[in-house]
């Protein structure tokens, strides 16, 4: 305060300037702006990791493969039983032990249990037959028996006859498992115009079968339809078949459970038909023809013709859904593929579907007619083959020389079909009204059973019975369906047969 | 201490699994043994060396078999039990050891 005393007496005079602040008390209402902001939501994410904790305590003791293997048990059976470990080492010792006595004994070689009577004889069951195609004098042609066994269906036309025929003609069924069966009268007649030259059944759907007809024609019927059972047929057309069919087969198409029918002709064509979006009719889906040039010509085949290879035999392998099997009527044997994309040397005439050439391999040729090629259901390479000249010769898929050749008849041999049962057992159905039944486990060439037959009533066809396999079908030319039941040796598996079935496949044609 | 506890108990689990194994190997590689179950008590197939539909076949109908033999046996005689089922068929023979509520099939090519 002292200080300040002293300098105020220094002090001059002097104007201070005035300064003013003017209020602001009440005056601050001026524009006020509101702004406002917003920061964008978080994104936020979760992930959680969990690790199988097993797998890491087991993962450092023992082996990868074993882990992996342990892991999988572990999930499904959590945890060893309680004394599962105690039961296992305490059945070991004895179950070991009887395995290893059980190997060595020889105690039920060669036993066979008798459950039923057995039967050592083929005996005749049935003997079917349609009057009124008796009458005209129409022979069996085909025969086959529905998937379960129970349907024989035979239809009618005439083997002896080159003649372009329009006479009309039936396809019959009768019911062997039904009590009331009237050998004389069937359950089912279908009236068709022209004769039914081959037949085949669905291999599920037991009111299905295909049929082939001298006009060309495939027809399907469905028995369980009535009053018509015809559910589709081919129309005539430039694709069509033009002569009669020969075979026909049902095949497995690409999509699952479904069929398409296959049939052949002595035109040298193989079609390939399914029901078509038109209700009755059948649509063509692939087409095969048989040119002369285009046959792969095994080395020992000395003949060149030109012209196309009549089709007389056809079969499936059940093995190989691409493969199939061709006997033509001038004895060449083919074995084709239904995935062979060569274009067919054929005047390309049907608007439709362009024709394949599916042969990829010839066996040795016979020299008649090949009336019947059958693949065996036991073995993938084995088939045989019967034809005019009275042999039938069992072929490997692999050799183009038979490996096995059996003289079954001076005449004719219009089929033969390998047992569904038994691995070495063959049918041949002989000109001279004899079937042949071959079993290739004996050492003798000749037949283990033979079904007598009249002379001059040729038996054309012949067909096993998946279904029931006793019964073996075989149709005459006198127009009379043999329904015989099989003896037990001919039907039973032995336990050394399918080894048996194997060496003789392995063995090299000489 | 209780961590190592549990890691032991895991440890001994898989010994056991690998004696369990083991002795099934052993069973198996006998001559013309096809395949073995072990059925629970429960008739669940446990280990199996068939595919899924074989074994539940097999499992299903040899435990009903054997339970139907055991009380057979038991039936005629109160202080007898089943001590082993074989079975001969044409293709095979199927042995079922019965024990502690346990059953072991083996399915064996006796003619191979």
């Amino acid at each position: 305060m002292a200080s300040f005393l002293i300098i105020s007496d220094m002090f001059t005079d002097d104007a201070v300037n005035a300064f003013s602040i003017p209020t602001q008390w009440r005056k601050c209402q001026t524009a006020q702006n509101s702004r406002s902001c917003q920061t964008r939501p978080v994104h936020s994410a979760d992930v959680e990791v969990q690790t199988a904790s097993c797998a890491q305590n087991s993962t450092q003791t023992i082996p990868q493969d074993q882990v992996t293997e342990h892991l999988c048990q572990q999930n499904c059976t959590e945890s060893v039983p309680p004394g599962l470990l105690e039961f296992l080492l305490g059945v070991e010792d004895f179950v070991v032990e009887e395995l290893n006595k059980n190997f060595q004994s020889h105690a039920f070689d060669g036993f066979q249990a008798n459950w039923e009577d057995p039967s050592v004889l083929v005996s005749c069951f049935h003997c079917l037959q349609h009057p009124s195609a008796q009458e005209k004098g129409l022979h069996v042609t085909s025969v086959c028996w529905s998937s379960t066994g129970s349907m024989v269906v035979c239809g009618y036309g005439r083997v002896d006859d080159g003649d372009w025929i329009t006479e009309r003609s039936c396809v019959c069924m009768w019911n062997v498992d039904r009590g009331s069966l009237c050998d004389n009268k069937p359950d089912l007649v279908i009236n068709v115009p022209t004769p039914v030259t081959a037949l085949c059944c669905h291999p599920n759907q037991p009111a299905l079968f295909a049929g082939g007809l001298y006009s060309g024609e495939v027809v399907i019927w469905d028995i369980s339809q009535t009053p018509d059972p015809e559910l589709a047929h081919t129309v005539m057309s430039s694709d069509s078949h033009r002569e009669p069919v020969n075979e026909v087969a049902w095949v497995p198409l690409q999509k699952k459970g479904e069929f398409g029918v296959l049939s052949a002709c002595s035109g040298g064509r193989v079609l390939v038909w399914t029901v078509g979006s038109d209700p009755g009719t059948l649509v063509l889906n692939a087409a095969y023809a048989f040119i002369q040039q285009q046959v792969p010509h095994s080395s020992s085949s000395h003949f060149k013709a030109s012209g196309s290879v009549g089709v007389t035999a056809l079969a499936l392998s059940p093995w190989d859904p691409d493969t199939f099997l061709v006997g033509s009527e001038d004895g060449l044997l083919l074995k084709c593929s239904f995935s062979s994309q060569t274009p067919a040397a054929v005047p390309a005439d049907g608007a439709g579907v362009a024709s394949r050439a599916p042969a990829v391999f010839s066996f040795t040729p016979r020299s008649g007619p090949v009336y019947s090629v059958h693949c065996s259901p036991f073995h993938r390479n084995l088939f045989v083959s019967a034809g005019t000249e009275g042999s039938a010769h069992i072929y490997s898929l692999l050799q183009a020389n038979p490996l096995l050749s059996l003289r079954v008849s001076d005449s004719y041999l219009f089929q033969a079909q390998w047992s569904p049962t038994r691995p070495l057992v063959f049918a041949a159905a002989t000109g001279q009204g004899e079937v042949h039944i071959f079993d290739l486990g004996h050492r003798s060439p000749r037949p283990a059973a033979t079904i007598a037959g009249v002379p001059g009533r040729a038996a054309t066809c012949l067909a096993f019975s998946r279904g029931n396999p006793h019964l073996l079908a075989v149709g005459k030319a006198d127009g009379t369906v043999g329904i015989w039941k099989l003896s037990d040796d001919l039907t039973e598996q032995s336990p050394r047969e399918i080894s048996l079935l194997d060496h003789i496949a392995g063995q090299v044609a000489e | 201490m209780r961590q190592l506890q549990e890691i032991n108990h895991c440890f001994i689990i898989l010994i056991q699994q690998a004696d369990v194994e083991e002795t099934l190997k052993r069973i198996e590689s006998h001559k013309g043994v096809i395949g073995t179950v072990v059925v629970n008590a429960e008739g669940i197939p446990i280990r199996t060396t068939l595919d899924n539909s074989t074994t539940v076949q097999y499992a299903g109908h040899l435990r009903q078999l054997t339970m139907l033999a055991r009380s057979m046996v038991r039936d005629i005689d109160p202080q007898n039990d089943l001590t082993f089922v074989r079975i001969r068929s044409k293709k095979h023979e199927i042995m079922v050891a019965p024990e502690n509520n346990f059953l072991l099939i083996v399915i064996q090519n006796p003619c191979e």
